[in-house]
């Protein structure tokens, strides 16, 4: 005998469902799809690169010194060519992937989270609180943020969790005036009045009631914004104060092949490269997060995406 | 007004404040410049005088409020690589970063405006999408990678342009063509945004349905009421004009305050780099003051 009735709804179908209409979302958008499958691979060379290829990337091959790319004499491992020690490219700029991004990741997840709180916070109460947050991202703001972290990496020692901490102060504000903007609005509509004369306290109404709310917005200004702290990072490496040697992020390799850059512009080139087209996929995926995570706009891409082409 | 401005400034005399504080006493942590500046077999009597001199011997606590004493008569202290103000090395150094950021900003703004505006006029066409797909990748390109290959291209290939420093004119396209990609890919995605709310408003179409030709309507219609985030908008990115400066200026060469600042950092001579802090949050206060201006202008309703 079979269950005509349908379906009762849990939240594990309900998940399914969502799921499935992103996808199908994500699908009506050909840029964002190329882009999101861009990043995967990326990601899956940050997890997995340094794993398999570190003995490739730092073996030294004099006879290989500044190799052109596209040259078959040497393997497919050098078909971008190889560095001033003869270190082959390709393999390099995958295991270079894992420091770019972690140090994106942990400046973006750390900023967020700090900076979403403390906006949640000033935006909710009404208290002293209320007054003293903002100022401090006032405080951040008033100065331009390369220049800050040049200077605080000059004095302390560049290192990892140096380039992250200071990267995630100057971002801090971004998320910090994007919270309090939207909590100031959200939290004297209907829905949090109700949970309010419902006895919610406030820890609840804030995590419960306005975070789900705020937190698509979030999420695409994070994405934008890891584009952005990848491109600093790459500038401070750039410069001489990111990362150092032997350690590896692309920023470092295109400021090694600096040097290089009049006899073989493949050095500086291929990771210049990398560094473009992650920051694009980010930016095309922000795009379509937008939309997508828009209930009034999300439309758009369910049609089909034959009207936005 | 006058409030307002007595409030912003107080607003930004407190955050410039932990600024100096902050980078004093970081900045004493790197190290002696003693070691730097004089030759290393040189005797501890020359150190100490050396010391002497540059009031390095004092506790910092007694250097700091000496620095203070000092700023409020506006004597930043002598740069002890230059042995001249600090002041006097930062704002010499600032006109060019002035000249360099003024310039760049004024194209950029009146460009993004131009191709915005065309592009938001007719959305999802073949100008829109060019205009978008060109904005995107400006923004998404590393600067620094830019400028080297334009080097590598310019300068070496085609021999069109010097490759660093200063003199003629030809000396000044790069940097700008450089500090110009970024801004320029960003306002010109808020011009599109914002003129197409703009120009699908009641009073723009009723102002096309009377027979006002396209032109005006986008330029004097549409775009004083879509100008509002985009001044925000070029604000910020003047501000950042600053960060694009250290990375352009240490790769062309270019004598302004980026580079001074970096020169300044790794030589030790903390008096020019907290007058350089000083004199950029200086001038960007200025500038923010100006864009509020400019909001009261664009929309009278905006009152202080």
């Amino acid at each position: 005998m079979t269950d005509t009735s349908p379906l009762p709804v849990t939240p594990a179908t309900a998940e399914k469902g969502r799921l499935r209409r992103f996808a199908g979302m994500l699908l009506a958008d050909k840029p964002a799809l190329v882009a999101a499958i861009f990043l995967l691979v990326v990601l899956l060379c940050a997890v997995f690169g340094p794993m398999l290829l570190d003995a490739v990337a730092t073996k030294q091959n004099l006879r290989a010194r500044n190799a052109p790319p596209f040259d078959p004499s040497l393997g497919w491992m050098a078909f971008l060519g190889a560095d001033a020690l003869g270190r082959p490219l390709l393999p390099r700029i995958i295991v270079a992937a894992q420091n770019t991004m972690m140090i994106a990741a942990g400046a973006v997840l750390a900023s967020m989270a700090i900076g979403s709180c403390l906006g949640l916070i000033a935006g909710y109460s009404r208290g002293r609180w209320a007054q003293i947050i903002p100022r401090l991202a006032d405080v951040i703001m008033s100065f331009p943020s390369l220049l800050l972290a040049v200077i605080v990496l000059y004095m302390l020692e560049p290192s990892a969790a140096n380039i992250i901490l200071v990267l995630a102060i100057t971002r801090i504000p971004v998320y910090l005036r994007t919270a309090r903007a939207e909590v100031l609005e959200i939290r004297e509509r209907m829905f949090v009045q109700a949970a309010r004369v419902m006895g919610a306290s406030d820890a609840r109404i804030v995590f419960r009631h306005i975070l789900p709310v705020v937190l698509p917005t979030l999420l695409t200004i994070a994405t934008l914004d890891f584009a952005f702290v990848m491109l600093a990072e790459s500038s401070l490496s750039f410069l001489g104060i990111g990362i150092q040697a032997p350690e590896v992020t692309w920023g470092l390799m295109v400021s090694q092949g600096r040097p290089y850059l009049t006899s073989a512009w493949w050095l500086s080139f291929w990771p210049g490269l990398a560094i473009i087209l992650t920051t694009l996929s980010l930016n095309l995926l922000s795009n379509w997060m937008r939309v997508a995570l828009d209930p009034q706009q999300s439309w758009r891409l369910e049609i089909g995406g034959k009207k936005n082409g | 007004m006058q409030k307002f401005l007595t409030k912003r400034a107080i607003a930004s005399g407190i955050s410039l404040m932990i600024l100096v504080v902050l980078v004093f006493f970081l900045s004493r942590l790197t190290g002696d410049p003693t070691d730097l500046y004089l030759p290393i077999d040189a005797s501890l009597e020359a150190r100490e005088n050396f010391r002497e001199i540059h009031g390095l011997n004092d506790p910092l606590i007694v250097q700091f409020g000496r620095y203070l004493g000092d700023l409020v008569t506006l004597d930043f202290g002598d740069s002890i690589r230059k042995s001249r103000p600090a002041l006097e090395v930062v704002l010499e150094a600032f006109k060019w970063t002035l000249a360099l950021a003024l310039i760049t900003i004024a194209l950029v703004s009146f460009a993004a405006i131009v191709l915005g505006s065309l592009a938001a006029f007719n959305v999802g066409g073949v100008f829109d999408r060019i205009a978008t797909f060109f904005s995107l990748i400006g923004a998404s390109a590393p600067d620094f990678w830019i400028a080297i290959v334009a080097i590598v291209l310019f300068s070496v290939n085609l021999g069109w342009l010097p490759t660093s420093g200063t003199g003629t004119v030809w000396h000044w396209v790069l940097p700008i063509a450089v500090l110009f990609i970024r801004p320029f890919g960003l306002i010109l995605q808020v011009v599109r945004g914002s003129m197409i709310t703009a120009l699908s408003s009641a009073y723009v179409k009723t102002a096309r349905a009377k027979g006002v030709k396209p032109r005006p309507v986008i330029f004097v219609h549409g775009l004083r009421n879509g100008m509002l985030p985009v001044v925000t908008v070029i604000g910020d990115q003047a501000a950042g004009m600053l960060n694009g400066a250290v990375v352009v200026e240490s790769i062309f060469g270019f004598p302004g305050v980026g580079k001074l600042m970096i020169d300044s950092i790794l030589q030790r001579d903390f008096t020019v780099v907290l007058a350089a802090i000083m004199v950029t949050a200086f001038a960007i206060f200025l500038m923010n003051i100006l864009i509020d201006i400019a909001y009261a202008v664009l929309d009278p309703r905006i009152r202080y």
